[in-house]
């Protein structure tokens, strides 16, 4: 698994990075930035409610189930990607 | 003081929430007069958001019980249990409790909430697994903070994806708990039972479900939910609370499987608080031995809830799923649905104000509960008032503007009341529809 992932630096083109991207949209303000640094739970317009929306929809995407002490670690797209391959390496 | 600082948010939200009116954290009851009375800032006001579904909270034979408890035993245990030891009402409270839902054990607790937090912070541990309704109530929640288990929320009442999860979770050891209700407290909309437990067994996993709502409620005895879907035989734990339809306060887990007793010496919130005070006790057993002959109390209750969300539905409103005594009026606006509601403290009825993220999907609701004591020109008056303010407010469509939005036919004092003129066609079109 954790051969898909883009090396450093190429964070924009990788797989997992891109499908948050794609769930994020429905769920963020129209205009919000979306990058590997953005804060999820400040940057976005989202509240608690809309971030459990997303968080179910990338589930179903993924195909995995991201529990809920995995979520209150995450802060920045970045720190959720690594959530996701670490969960893919079933740690 | 900056420690207060944190609260900032919520603190602007509650000065908003005074700005404009009344706040429903800070209302103050001049005089309860009956179940379904009270007077409110010298108004006598109806009361319909209190979950006192079957109105016993002046049952004269409960009132009786608890004085008569309060001379004999005193006012308070002063002590839990654990370190106090118990007194008779307790343990014959909790043999009732089990034969009354036909299982083999039951232990109290101090309220719902500690329920919750006592049963299921305690039964799924470090190597466990809880999976949870997202649209959990606040107690399930907590109670998940309590334990040391993994927590999964799955959508709500979805059993497909509750099955997703546990099938992703097929070849981990540990329990499974998932953790529903049989009511829900928001929208009033009841859990798939049957499906879950279908998804329950085919996994292995564990079901509890807290019964707050329907104990009383549901069921040809009162038993809730699973007594309704003929389901009681196939559910682990029930928890239950007496500050809805038993009119007093408490709570309780039920079960089946055989060995609950060592919950007690494991499960914190019923080691560490104080024990239910016996007139409460007496209360408690008093009301729960009414319940499975309260037939007619569930038949006015039904009828009631049914005269409510049918008014409400006819006149436009957005209301949760299906027919309960919990009836929400969803909104989206937040200055409409406030406004809504201090329009209707104003002229004399008292609902809930449910704001998020307490609430599911992000609504603004309008939450009433329904009791049997109410009468039905009580909830004539009730839509009457919702009716008339929530066109005010243009929150429910008129014939002139229909298509319309709803900002539109906010535009322009003349126009609405226009609207309002013809607006009883729409009442009986819709009826009819
Ligand atoms: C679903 C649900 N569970 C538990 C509780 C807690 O009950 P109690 O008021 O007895 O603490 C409530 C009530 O607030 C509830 O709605």
């Amino acid at each position: 698994m954790a051969d898909k992932r883009s090396s450093a630096g190429n964070m924009l083109e990788d797989p997992v990075y891109l499908e948050i991207v794609q769930q994020l949209r429905p769920h963020a303000q129209a205009t919000a930035n979306i990058s590997p640094d953005t804060i999820i739970l400040t940057d976005l317009g989202m509240d608690s409610l809309a971030i459990m929306d997303f968080v179910f929809d990338l589930e179903d995407a993924l195909d995995l189930t991201i529990p809920e002490h995995r979520i209150s670690e995450v802060k920045s797209i970045s720190d959720l990607v690594d959530a996701v391959y670490k969960l893919q390496e079933g740690a | 003081m900056a420690i207060f600082d944190k609260f900032k948010a919520l603190n602007d939200v509650h000065e908003q929430l005074k700005s404009v009116g009344q706040s429903p954290s800070s209302l103050l009851f001049d005089e309860i007069i009956s179940p379904t009375e009270a007077v409110l800032n010298g108004r006598r006001t109806i009361l319909l958001g209190t979950n006192n579904y079957l109105g016993l909270t002046f049952d004269d034979a409960s009132i009786e019980k608890g004085i008569e408890a309060l001379r004999g035993q005193g006012t308070g245990t002063t002590g839990s249990r654990i370190a106090n030891g118990s007194y008779d009402g307790h343990k014959e409270l909790e043999r009732e409790l089990a034969e009354f839902y036909g299982m083999k054990d039951a232990i109290l607790y101090s309220t719902g909430y500690m329920a919750n937090l006592g049963a299921i912070g305690t039964l799924a541990g470090r190597d466990d697994y809880l999976l949870i309704d997202a649209d959990s109530h606040a107690s399930i929640h907590d109670a998940c903070k309590l334990s040391d288990a993994q927590v999964i929320r799955f959508r709500h009442n979805d059993p497909v994806n509750l099955a997703k999860k546990l099938e992703r979770l097929a070849d981990k050891p540990g329990e499974k708990l998932i953790v529903i209700e049989s009511i829900y407290s928001m929208l009033g909309d009841t859990s798939p039972l049957k499906e879950m437990i279908a998804v329950k067994n085919k996994y292995g996993a564990s079901l509890l479900i807290d019964e707050a709502h329907s104990l009383g409620v549901m069921g040809a005895n009162g038993r809730g939910l699973c007594e309704l879907a003929g389901v009681e035989d196939e559910i682990e734990f029930v928890t239950g609370t007496f500050s809805k339809s038993i009119g007093t306060i408490g709570g309780f887990l039920i079960s089946n499987v055989p060995g609950l007793d060592i919950v007690r010496l494991a499960s914190r919130p019923y080691m560490f608080t104080a024990s239910l005070p016996p007139s409460v006790v007496a209360t408690a057993r008093q009301a729960l031995s009414r319940v499975p002959g309260a037939t007619e109390l569930r038949t006015k209750l039904w009828d009631n809830a049914t005269q409510l969300y049918a008014g409400l539905k006819n006149a436009g409103f957005d209301l949760g799923p299906q027919v309960s005594p919990i009836v929400a009026i969803r909104m989206q606006n937040p200055q409409k649905a406030v406004a809504l509601w201090n329009g209707l403290l104003e002229a004399g009825l008292y609902t809930n104000l449910a704001l998020p993220p307490a609430t599911p999907s992000g609504w603004f609701l309008l939450r009433s509960s329904i009791s049997a004591a109410h009468s039905s020109q009580q909830i004539a008056l009730a839509v009457e008032l919702c009716t008339r303010i929530g066109r005010e407010l243009g929150l429910i469509p008129c014939p002139l503007t229909q298509g319309a939005s709803v900002e539109m036919m906010n535009v322009g004092t003349r126009r609405k009341e226009a609207s309002e003129d013809t607006s009883i066609d729409k009442d009986e079109a819709m009826a009819q529809a």
